[in-house]
This record gives structure tokens, C-alpha cells and sequence, in this order.
């Protein structure tokens, strides 16, 4: 199977045209965080000096917790929208005419869905650890500023993103309805906090192996959910509803 | 001229040196985070901090510059042929042809010389008899319903195929299956001299071009990014002056940014025929193209896939207008379900109707009989609307005799032409005639 850059980045650039002419989208980017991540937040920056040793290790657990719901959260609406709604619009079908692989397709809106949604991630992190080093007492910084929570959340945002992304790039490919598709895409997508969950109820370490081995067991999970999905979008059931019976007609691997 | 790349990678090693301000831009970032990681981390995990970082860098790097190492300058960087099997044609600004007072027609003849794939071809054209799609006992079921079934034709390169049939008939499924998007359920067919079967379904869509007959266009993009993101879908990486004669082609260039929400029906539809010309195809399948149009802008398609035949460009129109398929056909098939007929008009019309003269006269006869009996190679006549319907065995031996066995009568004449039957009386005795008995 061989990939091209060019189509998978005329995707991209696509989606990322029509992101931008969308404010619901843009909007739905820059606010959805915040009410994911505000009380917690607010919670964090009450902490007092003098708090004890296991209130400030569980706010700062639910805070890191959460902040990893947002790359979760993000692209889940907009990947669950991503095939059923180019079907809805009557472009899937010009589309699919073209040498594009199914495989180069999912790729490119997978991508423009995450890429997003982990620059979101990251930057409310970011914005996070700099305002606790500023404001935060010093037991509160420690708590914050550990390796693990930064490498968690480097691997975990985009491995999350990714595992929405084409859990409802799945459901999209086999729904008929784009509400449907959205409301199952995002419910769907919650299983994946079940990793970063364990770390922060303390079921695992939150050391810096840890992160990383449990991160490379998601992008193996990824990789698996990817080559399922391309497997699952099966052109002749998009256009017309029905499985192709005989054979599927595309790119030779 | 083509932006360079932001990397080059040398194709030994993994030697990786940015060649513009976006690749200093991303190594000086990549050399901050990783300064920065190792800072942060330097007690625990700077060496991992410092792995991530290049692992990301590299990344970049790769996906931004190729595979290969690329010439800076140089005006054309293809898509890499091991990833698309495609070489990029597209021309520099310098190279852009202009098209200032020319016709559609001309400026589509421009498009499919300038293209290089029908370069020497312009003689041979229409003339070549190689076929470029041919099916063979062709079927498709979805479940129980059969969309079409055992189906056989070929086009001839340079053709325009006209394919008719009442709604239902299986014109859009077999387009479908002949473009890949569906797969037959038994039969065989080859689309561009490629056979169709799965591995091959890569190669054929690389070759020809489908207009649905919805233009089916992204509304929040403009007319050029929708033409930009297909041509990046065919794997052209600089491809605005492809884009700019598409456009002309079309008439279109003076609403190349407007956003495709704002356009009309007919305005959507040139963009959806821009975008079908965008890969130079070798077959084009046109489903309903003038849907929507205005007379002229219809009398501009027509013109255009005259253009393209003209030019070895072989075209698979499927239409609802009889007119339409009459006018631009070199042959035509009529469709429903399974095949009625498929062949030149003229020689439709010969083999279903029986050829005739009409004879109009200024009073009506005293003594048809006599008159037209009186002829030896008259077969038949009958009278309609006050014109006389003559079947003969030939036309041309028969009217000089017709004309002087009416003179004799003294009969005032006021015309003796050959009658002709549309093309859509052929598609009415055929589609008729299917639906009285039923499909057989």
C-alpha cells in the first residue's frame, strides 16, 4: 500500500478551508474546553498553601484528568461528520471517483480532524502549567509540574484524538443519519479516557514509564482502529446503500 | 514557479536541511522544545524529552519533503511517481497558455493539445476504431433488484456515446460500475483499455473523469479550491494554470473566487464540467451536463464535447434530452434494464422505421391510389394531415418517379422531402415497446 502526500494534504487543506468558514465549528473549538475545564481549574487555583498533601494530588488529578477530555471531546463531532456528511452534501460520490484511496482519504480527514483539536489541547495545557507556576502555591506547582503529567499529556492528546477520530470516522462510514452519527460518535469516544483514568485513580504509577508504555498501546490500538475503518468503508454501500457482494473495486495495496 | 520544498531529504541517509524560511522556522522550534524538554525534564526524562522532539522533527520533515531529493528552482515538482504512478504536467505561469478571444470550443481543443496525452492523436481521433470501453454481458443486483443486467456495447476512442433509457433503466448504476464505484455482479468490462476488476480500480479512476449529475460541490470553498482540492486529489501539486484552463474552458475565470454557495444551478454545473477536465481523462462520463443550463451556455457544453472528440477524448453521455444525444452522438444505447439497441442513429432509425417521402400538395388528390400505385417502388401510402406518407424500397429511385407520377395527376406539389424519425420517435418505439411487454 502506498500513500500520497499530495492527496492526503489536499484533504487537509480542504477540511481545514471549510473549518474556517465554519463558525460553528470554530466556536464549538474555542469554548467547548472551557466549560470541560473551568471548575476544576478554579478548584486548583483555590488550593492553599497550607492544603493537605492528598487534596492537592486529587484536584490536580482531576485537573490533568480533564484536560485530556478535551482532545477527546473536540474531534469527535466533527470526524463523526466527516463521511456521512459528504454524503449528505453530494460530494462523497465526485469524490470517490478520483484515485483517492480509501485509506489516503480517512488519513487526511482523520488528521484534519486532530490536528486541531491537539493544538487545543496543548494549548490549553500549556496555558494551564504557566498560570499554576505563576499563581499556584509552590506544593501546588510540584504537583503539577511532574514529567509524567507532561508526557502524558504530549503522547495521550494526540493518541486520544486519534482513537475519536476514527471511532467516528466508523460510525459516520455506516450511519445514515449525521445526528446520529454525532451523538454516537461522541459517546463512543469515551472508552478511550479509560487509560489516563487508571493513571489518575492511582490503578497505575503516573511515572514516566507508565505514559509511555500505556500511550504505545494506544497507537497500536490506533493503527488497528485505522486499517478496520479503511476495511469498513466500503465504497458501493456509500453511493448506494448496498454491500458490494463480489469484490471492492480500488486502490491494489 | 513551484514553492520549493521545506525539506529536502537526501535519498541515502536520513540527512534532512531546510531549504526555506518554513523549515528554519519548524528546526529552530524543534531545537527550542527540545532545550526546553530537557530542561524540564532533566532530572527524569530529558533523554526522552530530546528522542520525542526528533522523533517529531523527523516526522515533519518526511511527510513536508518527499521522498526524494528535490532540484530547488526547478518549476515543476511532480507527486512522486511510486506513490501515484502519475507524472504532473502542470505548466509554469511562464508556460500558460492565453485563450483571449477564443471560442469554448477552441479553448477546449487548446486544453487537450497543451495536455501532451492526445499530442498526434488529433488525426487519428474520431477515426480510430480502438475501443476503450467495452462490456461484456455486464450485470448488477443490488439483493434482489437488478439495476441492469447482461449488457454488452464498446466505445470507440474519440466517441461520444450517447446512453438513454427511462428513469430506472440502469443508466447511473452502469456508469457507476464502469467508474468503480460499484462492483458487477457477473459479467466483464474494460474502462480505458484497463480490465475492470479490484486491484485495477486505482488505474481506471486515474483516467477518466466523472461529472455526476449533481455537481455535488463544496459550498464554503470558492470555485478555485473546490478545482484546487480535486486537483491535489489527482495528484497535482501546482496545478493553478490546469485550474485557469479548466476555468476558461468553462467561462468561468471571472467567478474563479466566488464561493460555490452563491452560484446558481447552471454556474455549479460548468464548475462540476471544469472539474472533469481537470486530469485530462481519456473518458469522460457526463451525467446529464446541461441540466440547469441556459440555451447558451448548453450550445458552449456542446461545443466543448465536440472539442473533445475532436481530440481523441472519448465521452460517455448519459442525457434525458433526445435532442441533445441526437445532435452530439455519434451513436447512441437505449437502456432499460437490459440493452434495447445500440448503434448510429441513422442506422436505428433504418432498421425500425421503413424509409418513406412525404408529399405535401396545395388540394388533396381526386385519385391517390391511382397516382402512388402507379409507381413501381412504392410499397405502401397513407394519408396524415394532409400530407401523403410514402414507404418505398428506395428513396432516392423513388421520388424523381413519385415527382412525375404527380405532375401527370396535375397536382399541385408543394413538397416531396424524405421523411425522418427522430431520435426520440426510435427511443419511444423502443422504450414503448419495452414497457408493453414487459422486460423480457
Amino acid at each position: 500500500m502506498s500513500l500520497s502526500s499530495t492527496r492526503i494534504r489536499a484533504v487537509i487543506r480542504k477540511e481545514f478551508r471549510e473549518y474556517r468558514r465554519n463558525r460553528f465549528i470554530i466556536y464549538t473549538m474555542a469554548t467547548l474546553p472551557i466549560f470541560f475545564i473551568a471548575l476544576p481549574v478554579i478548584e486548583l487555583f483555590n488550593i492553599s498553601a497550607t492544603s493537605g498533601a492528598s487534596i492537592v494530588r486529587t484536584q490536580v488529578d482531576v485537573t490533568m484528568l480533564l484536560m485530556l477530555v478535551i482532545p477527546v471531546v473536540l474531534p469527535a463531532t466533527v470526524a463523526a461528520y466527516s463521511v456521512i456528511g459528504e454524503r449528505d452534501q453530494g460530494t462523497l460520490e465526485p469524490l470517490l471517483t478520483t484515485p483517492i484511496s480509501r485509506e489516503e482519504f480517512l488519513l487526511g480527514k482523520s488528521l484534519a480532524a486532530t490536528i486541531p483539536s491537539v493544538g487545543m489541547a496543548y494549548l490549553f495545557f500549556l496555558v494551564l502549567v504557566v498560570a499554576v507556576r505563576i499563581a499556584s502555591p509552590s506544593v501546588v506547582v510540584h504537583a503539577v509540574w511532574k514529567p509524567s503529567w507532561f508526557v502524558a499529556e504530549v503522547l495521550f492528546a494526540p493518541l486520544l484524538a486519534a482513537w475519536s477520530v476514527w471511532v467516528g470516522t466508523a460510525i459516520s462510514a455506516r450511519s445514515s443519519d449525521v445526528r446520529v452519527a454525532q451523538q454516537l460518535g461522541t459517546l463512543a469516544s469515551l472508552p478511550a479516557l479509560v487509560l489516563p483514568l487508571l493513571m489518575a485513580l492511582q490503578v497505575f504509577q503516573p511515572t514516566v514509564t507508565t505514559a509511555i508504555v500505556l500511550a504505545l498501546s494506544l497507537a497500536i490500538i490506533d493503527v488497528g482502529a485505522w486499517r478496520v475503518v479503511s476495511l469498513m468503508f466500503d465504497r458501493e454501500r456509500l453511493i448506494t446503500g448496498n454491500r458490494a457482494v463480489s469484490m471492492r473495486i480500488d486502490a491494489p495495496s | 514557479m513551484a514553492k520549493p520544498k521545506w525539506f529536502v531529504r537526501r535519498r541515502i541517509g536520513i540527512g534532512v536541511r531546510p531549504v526555506s524560511w518554513q523549515g528554519w522556522l519548524i528546526t529552530v522550534i524543534a531545537v527550542a522544545a527540545a532545550i526546553t524538554g530537557y530542561v524540564i525534564f532533566k532530572k527524569t526524562a530529558g533523554d526522552v524529552a530530546i528522542v520525542c522532539v526528533a522523533v517529531v522533527y523527523l516526522l515533519v520533515a518526511v511527510a513536508s519533503g518527499g521522498t526524494k531529493r528535490a532540484t530547488l528552482g526547478s518549476g515543476v515538482v511532480g507527486d512522486s511517481p511510486a506513490s501515484t504512478g502519475q507524472v504532473d504536467v502542470a505548466f509554469t505561469h511562464a508556460d500558460a497558455p492565453t485563450y483571449d478571444s477564443q471560442t469554448p470550443r477552441e479553448i477546449a481543443e487548446a486544453i487537450v493539445t497543451q495536455s501532451g496525452r492526445f499530442a498526434g492523436q488529433s488525426e487519428a481521433g474520431y477515426a480510430s476504431s480502438d475501443a476503450v470501453i467495452v462490456v461484456d454481458h455486464l450485470t448488477k443486483q443490488f439483493g434482489e433488484r437488478v439495476a441492469f443486467r447482461d449488457v454488452s456495447f464498446s466505445v470507440n476512442r474519440g466517441e461520444v456515446f450517447g446512453f438513454l433509457g427511462p428513469n430506472g433503466a440502469g443508466k447511473t448504476s452502469t456508469v457507476r460500475t464502469l467508474s468503480t464505484l460499484v462492483t458487477p455482479t457477473s459479467g466483464s468490462a474494460s474502462v480505458a483499455g484497463i480490465d475492470l476488476t479490484p486491484r485495477n480500480g486505482f488505474e481506471i479512476r486515474q483516467r477518466i473523469a466523472v461529472m455526476t449529475e449533481l455537481p455535488g460541490l463544496y459550498l464554503r470553498l470558492t470555485v478555485t479550491e473546490n478545482l484546487e482540492f480535486f486537483a491535489g486529489l489527482y495528484g497535482f501539486r501546482n496545478a493553478q494554470a490546469r485550474i485557469d484552463r479548466a476555468l476558461e474552458a468553462v467561462n468561468l475565470t471571472s467567478r474563479a473566487g466566488d464561493l460555490s454557495g452563491s452560484l446558481s444551478k447552471g454556474l455549479r454545473q460548468r464548475v462540476g464540467l471544469a472539474r472533469a477536465l481537470l486530469n485530462d481523462p481519456e473518458i469522460i462520463f457526463l451525467d446529464e451536463p446541461t441540466a440547469g443550463l441556459d440555451p447558451v451556455a448548453s450550445l458552449e457544453v456542446h461545443d466543448l464535447i465536440n472539442a473533445l472528440r475532436a481530440k481523441g477524448v472519448t465521452v460517455f453521455l448519459t442525457t434525458h434530452r433526445l435532442d441533445e444525444a441526437e445532435k452530439l452522438c455519434d451513436r447512441v444505447a437505449i437502456l432499460n434494464t437490459t440493452l434495447r439497441t445500440v448503434g448510429h442513429i441513422d442506422d436505428l432509425r433504418q432498421r425500425m422505421f421503413r424509409k418513406g417521402i412525404v408529399v405535401t400538395t396545395a388540394l388533396p388528390l381526386a385519385n391517390p391510389d391511382a397516382v402512388f400505385n402507379s409507381v413501381a417502388s412504392v410499397e405502401s401510402w397513407t394519408s396524415d394531415a394532409g400530407n401523403y406518407v410514402i414507404t418505398v424500397n428506395d428513396v432516392r429511385a423513388a421520388a424523381p418517379e413519385v415527382t412525375r407520377a404527380l405532375v401527370r395527376a396535375g397536382a399541385d406539389v408543394l413538397s416531396i422531402v424524405e421523411s425522418r424519425h427522430s431520435l426520440e420517435e426510435v427511443y419511444l418505439e423502443l422504450v414503448g415497446a419495452t414497457e408493453k411487454g414487459g422486460d423480457q
